[in-house]
C-alpha cells in the first residue's frame, strides 16, 4: 500500500491527459510505468493528490525510422528500446545504456519517456541522449514544442516541462557508422551508477555525456573538444571532471567522482578508438 | 475502483483503493500467497510474477494499472502434481535453502528463458540481477536456470 492516498485518473488519449493536467496543475502526476515515480510515493518523497495514468496511451508505444532521426515514443519501454534493431542499427549508444537501467523487471515496466521526465542525474539514459544531442517533444494545451536535451535537464529531478505538459516523443539522430562506449561504474548488481560515462564520436564529432557528476545529467565539454582536437583518449580524459560539480554521498566524495569520471571516460574513449 | 483481472487462467474482480500495490492485491484479496513481499523497494525481486508473459516486480506496480491484464504466479506453474520444468530443475538442483526468495527466482528465469533460450551462464547472471537471495545460494540457482536451458552442468 502506498501510504498517502491519492485519486486516480486513467486517461484514454492524450487529450484527456492534458486536460486532467490543465485541471489539477501541479497536484497531479503522470503515471507512465511508475518504475520511478511509485518507488518516491513509497517513500512520501512524492505525494501527489492525484494521479494521471498514461499507461495505456499505446499510441505513445513506437520506434519509427524517419529520415535522419529515430522517433521513440515516450511510453516506450527499455525492453523494447533495447532490443529494437533499429535502435541498436542506428543509435546503439542509446540501446546499450538502457540494458543498465535497472533489472530484466523493471526495464519490462519502465519507459524512456518517465525515466527521461524524472530528471535523475544518475539515471543512465540522459548521458546517452546528451551525447547524441537527442531531441525531446512535448504536447501541452497550446501544441507541440521540440526541445533540445542540452536545455532539457534544469535542477535535481527536475526538466524543463510545464506542469501542463506531456513529453510524447524522443528523437535520436541516426548514427549508423558512430563508435560508441557506456561505462558505469557501481556497486551493486543494479544500483544506479555511482559515476557513468556515454561516449560516441560520429563523423569526427564527439559527444559525451556524465551520469551522477552534477545535479544534473551533464556534457563534458571539455572533453568533447579535447577529441575533436585530435588528443588522446588518456589525455582528453583528463579534463573529464571540468565544469562538474560532483554530489557526495554514501558511495562516494566529489573527489572520488571526479577520479572516476577520468578513469571512465579513459575507457570509453580507448574502446571507441581514440 | 473495480480492478479486473485474469490470474493463471482465472477471472478476479474487485473493489480497490487506488493506493494498493499488485502484489497485495494478489496475496490478500486473491490469496495466493506464493508470490513474497520481500524490500518492497523493487530491489530484491521476491514479488516477482509475469504481466502478459513478462517478468516484473508486482511490487511497484499498482493493481489498478494491471486492470484487465493477465498475471501468471508460481501457483500457476505446475500441472497437477507435475512441476513446471524450471521448479524441476530447481529441485533437482537443490537451487533454494530457505525458500523466500524461489517464487520470484523461478519467474524471473522462465523470462529470462523464453527471451533468450540458450544463455550463457553470464547471461544468466545478468538476467537474474534483479532477485536477491540472502542465503547467497546463487551458485545452484544459475545451475538450475542452465539445467532447464538444457546445458549440461
Amino acid at each position: 500500500m502506498i501510504p498517502t492516498a491519492f485519486d486516480y485518473i486513467r486517461a484514454r488519449s492524450i487529450e484527456e491527459a492534458l486536460a486532467a493536467l490543465a485541471t489539477h496543475g501541479d497536484e497531479a502526476k503522470l503515471l507512465a510505468g511508475g518504475h520511478s515515480l511509485l518507488p518516491l510515493m513509497k517513500l512520501r518523497l512524492a505525494t501527489p493528490a492525484v494521479l494521471v495514468d498514461i499507461g495505456r496511451l499505446d499510441d505513445l508505444r513506437y520506434i519509427n525510422d524517419v529520415g535522419d532521426y529515430v522517433a521513440i515514443g515516450a511510453l516506450t519501454r527499455h525492453r523494447s528500446v533495447e532490443t529494437s534493431d533499429l535502435v541498436r542499427s542506428q543509435a546503439g549508444l542509446l540501446a546499450e545504456a538502457t540494458s543498465y537501467v535497472g533489472d530484466p523487471q523493471v526495464r519490462h515496466m519502465g519507459t524512456i519517456g518517465g525515466s527521461v521526465v524524472h530528471g535523475d542525474p544518475a539515471s543512465d539514459l540522459p548521458s546517452a541522449l546528451l551525447a547524441m544531442r537527442a531531441t525531446l517533444v512535448v504536447q501541452g494545451p497550446s501544441g507541440q514544442r521540440e526541445i533540445a536535451v542540452d536545455d532539457f535537464f534544469t535542477g535535481f529531478l527536475d526538466v524543463s516541462l510545464g506542469v501542463d505538459e506531456l513529453l510524447i516523443e524522443i528523437r535520436v539522430p541516426k548514427m549508423p557508422d558512430a563508435r560508441w562506449s557506456f561505462q558505469k561504474f557501481n556497486r551493486r548488481a543494479q544500483d544506479w551508477a555511482i559515476v557513468g560515462v556515454s561516449v560516441v564520436v560520429n563523423n569526427g564529432s564527439s559527444g559525451i555525456g556524465l551520469v551522477n557528476m552534477d545535479s544534473v545529467p551533464l556534457r563534458a565539454v571539455a572533453v568533447e573538444a579535447a577529441v575533436n582536437g585530435g588528443a588522446s583518449a588518456s589525455e582528453a580524459a583528463q579534463v573529464a571532471a571540468e565544469g562538474a560539480n560532483p554530489p557526495s554521498d554514501l558511495n562516494a566524495g566529489p573527489e572520488y567522482r571526479e577520479h572516476l569520471a577520468r578513469v571512465l571516460t579513459r575507457r570509453a574513449l580507448a574502446v571507441v578508438g581514440c | 475502483m473495480e480492478v479486473a483481472v485474469t490470474i493463471n487462467g482465472e477471472s478476479y474482480s474487485r473493489e480497490v483503493e487506488p493506493r494498493t500495490l499488485l502484489v497485495h492485491y494478489i496475496r490478500d484479496f486473491v490469496g495466493l500467497t506464493g508470490t513474497n513481499v520481500g524490500c518492497d523497494t523493487s530491489s530484491c525481486g521476491a514479488c516477482t510474477i509475469h504481466l502478459n508473459g513478462e517478468s516484473v516486480k508486482s511490487c511497484t506496480i499498482l493493481a489498478v494499472q494491471a486492470d484487465g491484464q493477465s498475471l501468471t504466479t508460481i501457483e500457476g506453474l505446475a500441472d497437477g502434481e507435475v512441476l513446471h520444468p524450471m521448479q524441476e530443475s530447481f529441485r533437482q538442483c537443490h537451487a533454494l535453502q530457505c525458500g523466500y526468495c524461489t517464487p520470484g527466482m523461478v519467474m524471473a528465469a522462465i523470462s529470462l528463458l523464453d527471451e533468450n533460450i540458450a544463455p550463457t551462464e553470464q547471461e544468466v547472471r545478468l538476467g537474474l540481477k534483479g532477485n536477491l537471495c540472502r542465503c547467497t545460494g546463487y551458485h545452484n540457482i544459475v545451475k538450475a536456470v542452465l539445467h532447464c536451458a538444457g546445458a549440461s552442468v
